[in-house]
């Protein structure tokens, strides 16, 4: 457990580099986790070649949802959007460097879902894009 | 206060009737279990009477005639004897199985309100409420244009009677309503309120999920309609629940589900209902877990709920103490003489996820989130909250583990 509040993940939380938004933005997406009520809004700047160039997170959420967040928009920063569909939840995992239970995993995987529902353009976040 | 009552609930030897109590949640980590508002552990005499149900005498009921099926039966009734008993009804015939209370409020919803309420009338329920008695009143209040109007909650958890009083001048055709807030632990003056509402003239429905289980309840004392309530909060199984219901409430109300043993007699196009309470129990019921139902209203019983709500006073007394001594934490809800044992709160800083997480590798069970009540808790302007919630078998001791806990959780997140 004191592994799952590793260092990089009290640090994120408290001082996160990504949070904020974007205004104008490119693409721009929120949703919910409502289990805990979890609330993730992720903006993103892209250049003429589909590649992120800004990104910011803002809502709120555990310690866990909000370190995932800032962790994936520095890691998306420089990627196509083409890459950023390829992202799956082993990615989010090795970023945070832990293993989670199902519970808390809905909380790591509420930022991808977010950044991958705006990168497809989709009405809604569904599940299915986390999933392996 | 009560220290004598106290005393003489032995609950190191209550604990000894739960086994799972002894399991430790890693090695070395005995759990702590604080989460008995989300469901409560099982005695050894709840496990074994479904078991022994299982062993002996398995067969559908009422229909057949042989042993088994006389043995079945008998004891499936005589659970129901057992909580018509427990909650004072007159009527065992008033007593309904259901899944639980959400679907208690559900058989009263599509019953009694499609029958009965009819575009503009008025439902009278709280800001408090869990979510299984808003949203299946929203469901009625959408398809049959219904008005719905809420008791608000003060900022010390308590439901405003004045504004009470006011909306019952609107006339609404029922109120319906928590007796115990499964988030703040309100306990709310029900018998009160329900002379209230009977005087505007209005049916009172009592969600009494979370205060059957923690405290005497009598049905006719209370003067309420219906009372619904679930076994896994108060000992029993998962998936048994009751609605209790006036014998001349539930006379007038058409069937909820239609099928097996709910009918008299059946032609092909056209039927007609059994008589109480097998009218509203459609299809072969959960019987191994009506009888564990059974056996955990006699285990109550032997301990007295009078003893087992002042042992939870005692506790919740305790614990809001020492929790308003934690710098950083916020409670919610009233002071320990008017609510039951449950204890939600926040730490500055810290998602309450986290801090249950970390509760969590200590082997303390608590819950955290909105638990089912998200108007209450956009009330107060909290996302989630974290909640300890205690039983007859939690002790001083545990109280005094969360404590210790919430300071580890204090240093990682200095």
């Amino acid at each position: 457990m004191d592994d799952l509040y590793r260092e990089i993940i009290i640090e994120r939380f408290k001082e996160p580099l990504f949070r904020g938004v974007l205004e104008p933005h490119d693409i721009s997406f929120e949703d919910e986790n409502p289990l805990c009520g979890d609330h993730i809004r992720i903006d993103l700047r892209v250049d003429e070649n589909s590649r992120v160039v800004e990104a910011a997170f803002s809502g709120h959420g555990c310690a866990i949802s909000q370190a995932s967040a800032d962790l994936l928009l520095e890691s998306i920063i420089g990627k196509t959007l083409d890459e950023v569909k390829q992202l799956n939840k082993q990615d989010v995992l090795d970023l945070l460097g832990i293993e989670l239970g199902p519970v808390r995993l809905k909380c790591a995987l509420l930022p991808l879902k977010v950044v991958k529902a705006g990168v497809y353009g989709l009405g809604e976040a569904s599940d299915s894009l986390v999933e392996e | 206060m009560n220290t004598t009552i106290t005393e003489r609930l032995d609950v190191i030897q209550i604990r000894e009737d739960f086994p799972i109590l002894k399991r430790e949640v890693a090695p070395g980590v005995p759990l702590v279990y604080l989460d008995s508002t989300a469901t409560s552990q099982k005695p050894l005499a709840v496990i074994r009477a479904m078991s022994e149900y299982y062993e002996r005498s398995n067969a559908n009921i009422h229909r057949g005639v042989h042993t088994l099926a006389e043995e079945a039966t008998a004891q499936y009734e005589a659970a129901r004897e057992k909580i018509a008993g427990f909650i004072g009804a007159r009527k065992s015939r008033e007593i309904i199985f259901v899944r639980n209370t959400t679907e208690a409020i559900n058989l009263v919803t599509f019953s009694w309100g499609r029958k009965f309420l009819q575009r503009g009338d008025r439902v009278l329920l709280t800001e408090m409420e869990h979510h299984s008695n808003l949203v299946p009143w929203q469901i009625l209040a959408q398809e049959k244009e219904l008005l719905l109007d809420f008791v608000p909650v003060t900022q010390a958890g308590l439901l405003d009677l004045q504004e009470f009083e006011r909306l019952l001048s609107h006339k609404p055709k029922i109120v319906a309503m928590t007796q115990m807030s499964n988030v703040l632990g309100t306990i709310n003056p029900i018998k009160e309120m329900t002379r209230l509402a009977h005087q505007a003239g209005a049916v009172v429905v009592v969600d009494g999920a979370q205060s059957v289980p923690h405290l005497p309840v009598n049905v006719q004392d209370l003067d309420v309609d219906f009372l619904a309530f679930s076994a896994h909060k108060m000992l029993g199984p998962t998936g048994i629940g009751v609605l209790f219901g006036k014998e001349e409430l539930l006379e007038s109300m058409p069937p909820f589900l239609g099928g097996g043993d709910m009918i008299k007699k059946v032609h092909l196009r056209r039927f007609s209902p059994n008589d109480l309470p097998h009218k509203f129990e459609a299809g072969t019921p959960a019987i191994a877990e009506a009888i564990g139902f059974g056996a955990a209203i006699d285990y109550l019983n032997r301990i007295g709920m009078e003893r087992v709500a002042a042992h939870e006073h005692d506790l919740i007394s305790y614990a809001l103490e020492a929790l308003n001594e934690i710098e950083g934490l916020t409670l919610y809800g009233p002071s320990a003489d008017q609510k039951g044992a449950v204890a939600s709160f926040t730490m500055r800083g810290v998602h309450p996820h986290d801090v249950s997480q970390i509760l969590d590798s200590q082997g303390i069970a608590v819950r955290a989130g909105h638990h089912c009540a998200m108007p209450l808790h956009e009330k107060f302007g909290l996302p989630a909250t974290t909640r300890a919630s205690f039983y007859l078998y939690n002790t001083r001791q545990e109280v005094d583990q969360l404590v210790r806990g919430l300071a580890k959780v204090k240093k990682i997140f200095g």
